[in-house]
């Protein structure tokens, strides 16, 4: 005699800690193997696109703060390039080193909170504690250069906005020294730990194949064994002309993906004491007074900055017709902004390509055959932040 | 490794009819096609040997309200090993169906859907074509440009029904548009158009 079963639906999230924001997943369970999800987002959709189709470009920027939170410059730095694009203007090299700098300090922020709380999804609160504290003075860092620690609008069309702080450079270099350190004692909790490998060991593998036509990209893309990376193969900036070396995983399963982001934070480390070191003096924006603004000094002395300042603020500059793509690592994959400008002082559509929406499409079939238990497992792995999923 | 030139030249040589204009501008390559050759030239470009366009990275729709074609959908992809972008874009009507690509491509699945949220264009073939961003049970297509930015409906907790309910949107006050547009001096674009009006004078 048979005896016949029914797969059982659960509804994982959208509160519930491991979904990492407003994720909700629902699941078809035989026993306790998912059979089928089916991620319904959404939850946090604020209308990014159509809010910034009605504001000018140096409005528009902060939205791109409101993305991927944890690591709100990267983002700017994809529409600012663009802007440039289109407008073709040129940024001097110091701007290009602080926002490399910077950069790589939003790259180190969101591994440290992804490799963390992947932890604490499988069951180790301590990592959690002891990143977190680091993650609170790298975003001192962006509080010391743009006034706030979160949503730092300091990228700007043409530069950045504000040359930093004389002391600042010297404090991240002393957070450079010292950070490996850290590193090496999160490793010491998680690498060889027995219960995280097997929480995270050959859970949740993507081969190259799949990986490509999922449009997978960043750690999840490199965590298969592609080796790519944009700020290697379509250098932008000063990538170019920094050493450093880009972490390949093997396996393409949960635990690779960590190695690679535990990996690619002491490459960030480099890079940012390599921009230290050779970080030139000079203007840190444009010098075009129709894009960037004039300084704060040539306000009170000069009526054609003051009449610059005024239209900047009030109607914007404008941007030549045509449309760009302009794409950047961001630490969660290929951040993307597809620009169409109309020639008026608003961009006329402005696509964000968000590496996480392609990732949190791939969840079923990641999650396909495995335990409701790797569920919170895989979904840490993929590096989910809702922010840029639902825009 | 090919160079955007030598990618243009091979497609425009093996697709010849199905290809309506190519160009290159700001270092991208953009090709236009015809919406019911859009499986075909994707294919293409996917399974080519020297293409190798094996990513798709986003499908961007646009609204043109004015033209005659109203949208026009981007397909952006990637060739790993050529390093090299393309923009596939294709204009077409209201109400037109266009034939989804989630065969070539299974991460076209979520892009498509969202199209279809936002503007409202309808895929053929497409496995599950549901609204993916919006609220459950929402109207309208808020990416279109009629569609006004305020929205239509508002939710709210409702003390007396001790549930979350959806009203028309009240606005104390209009949304307010200021249109600082002026014809004010503006950088080289604006130069050359001045100058070439000046031109024009002196014929």
């Amino acid at each position: 005699m048979t005896k016949k079963t029914k797969s059982l639906n659960l509804n994982f999230g959208p509160q519930h800690p491991a979904a990492h924001g407003v994720l909700r997943l629902i699941l078809e369970l035989d026993g306790e193997v998912v059979e089928k999800a089916d991620p319904h987002i959404g939850l946090l959709h604020r209308g990014t696109e159509k809010l910034i189709e009605q504001k000018t470009y140096t409005q528009a920027l902060p939205y791109f703060d409101r993305l991927d939170y944890v690591a709100p410059m990267n983002q700017e730095h994809a529409f600012a390039l663009a802007a440039e694009k289109l407008l073709d203007i040129e940024v001097p090299i110091r701007a290009k080193y602080i926002r490399v700098i910077f950069c790589e300090i939003g790259r180190i922020l969101s591994h440290i909170l992804n490799v963390t709380t992947q932890a604490l999804d499988v069951g180790a609160l301590t990592p959690s504690l002891w990143g977190f504290e680091e993650r609170e003075t790298l975003m001192t860092f962006y509080e010391r250069a743009s006034g706030s620690r979160l949503h730092a609008n300091y990228f700007r069309t043409g530069g950045v906005h504000q040359d930093i702080p004389l002391k600042l450079i010297d404090d991240i270099e002393k957070f450079c020294k010292s950070f490996p350190k850290i590193i090496d004692d999160l490793e010491g909790l998680l690498t060889d730990n027995r219960i995280f490998k097997q929480r995270n060991v050959e859970i949740g593998i993507v081969t190259k194949q799949e990986a490509l036509d999922h449009s997978f990209s960043g750690v999840m893309l490199r965590g298969s064994g592609v080796p790519w990376d944009l700020r290697r193969s379509q250098p932008y900036e000063i990538y170019k002309d920094l050493d450093f070396k880009i972490p390949v995983g093997k396996n393409g399963d949960c635990y690779d993906r960590y190695l690679c982001r535990i990996e690619e934070m002491r490459e960030s480390v480099k890079i940012i004491l390599q921009c230290i070191e050779k970080l030139p003096k000079g203007p840190v924006k444009s010098i075009d007074g129709k894009i960037s603004p004039p300084n704060r000094d040539d306000l009170k002395q000069s009526m054609e900055a003051l009449i610059h300042h005024f239209k900047l603020f009030t109607e914007g500059y404008r941007v030549p017709k045509g449309d760009v793509y302009t794409a950047v690592e961001a630490p969660k994959g290929e951040f993307g902004v597809y620009l169409i400008s109309d020639g008026s002082n608003k961009p006329y559509r402005c696509k964000i390509r968000a590496p996480g929406f392609s990732h949190l499409q791939a969840m079923d079939y990641l999650i396909r055959g495995h335990m409701l238990a790797d569920v919170p497992a895989v979904l840490g792995s993929l590096d989910i932040v809702f922010g840029e999923v639902d825009r | 490794m090919k160079s955007l030139i030598d990618i243009e030249k091979l497609i425009n040589s093996e697709l010849a009819a199905k290809i309506q204009n190519s160009f290159i501008k700001n270092s991208e390559l953009t090709i236009e096609i015809n919406e019911n050759d859009l499986i075909e030239v994707i294919q293409f470009l996917k399974s080519n040997e020297r293409c190798k366009f094996r990513q798709l990275i986003d499908i961007a729709g646009v609204d043109y309200p004015d033209s005659e074609k109203r949208f026009q959908l981007v397909y952006l992809l990637l060739s790993h090993q050529n390093n090299i972008r393309i923009k596939v874009s294709t204009q077409f009507q209201l109400n037109q169906i266009i034939n989804s690509i989630t065969k070539i491509f299974s991460s076209a699945n979520w892009m498509e859907r969202e199209v279809f949220d936002m503007y409202g264009i309808k895929f053929k073939n497409h496995p599950d074509l549901r609204r993916i961003l919006t609220d459950y049970g929402f109207k309208g297509h808020p990416l279109r440009k009629d569609f006004p930015l305020t929205g239509f409906n508002e939710v709210r907790y409702s003390e007396k029904e001790k549930k979350v309910i959806y009203e028309p949107v009240k606005l104390e006050q209009n949304y307010r548009n200021f249109d600082f547009e002026s014809p004010w001096e503006g950088t080289n674009y604006l130069k050359k158009i001045k100058n070439l009006e000046k031109h024009d004078k002196k014929n």
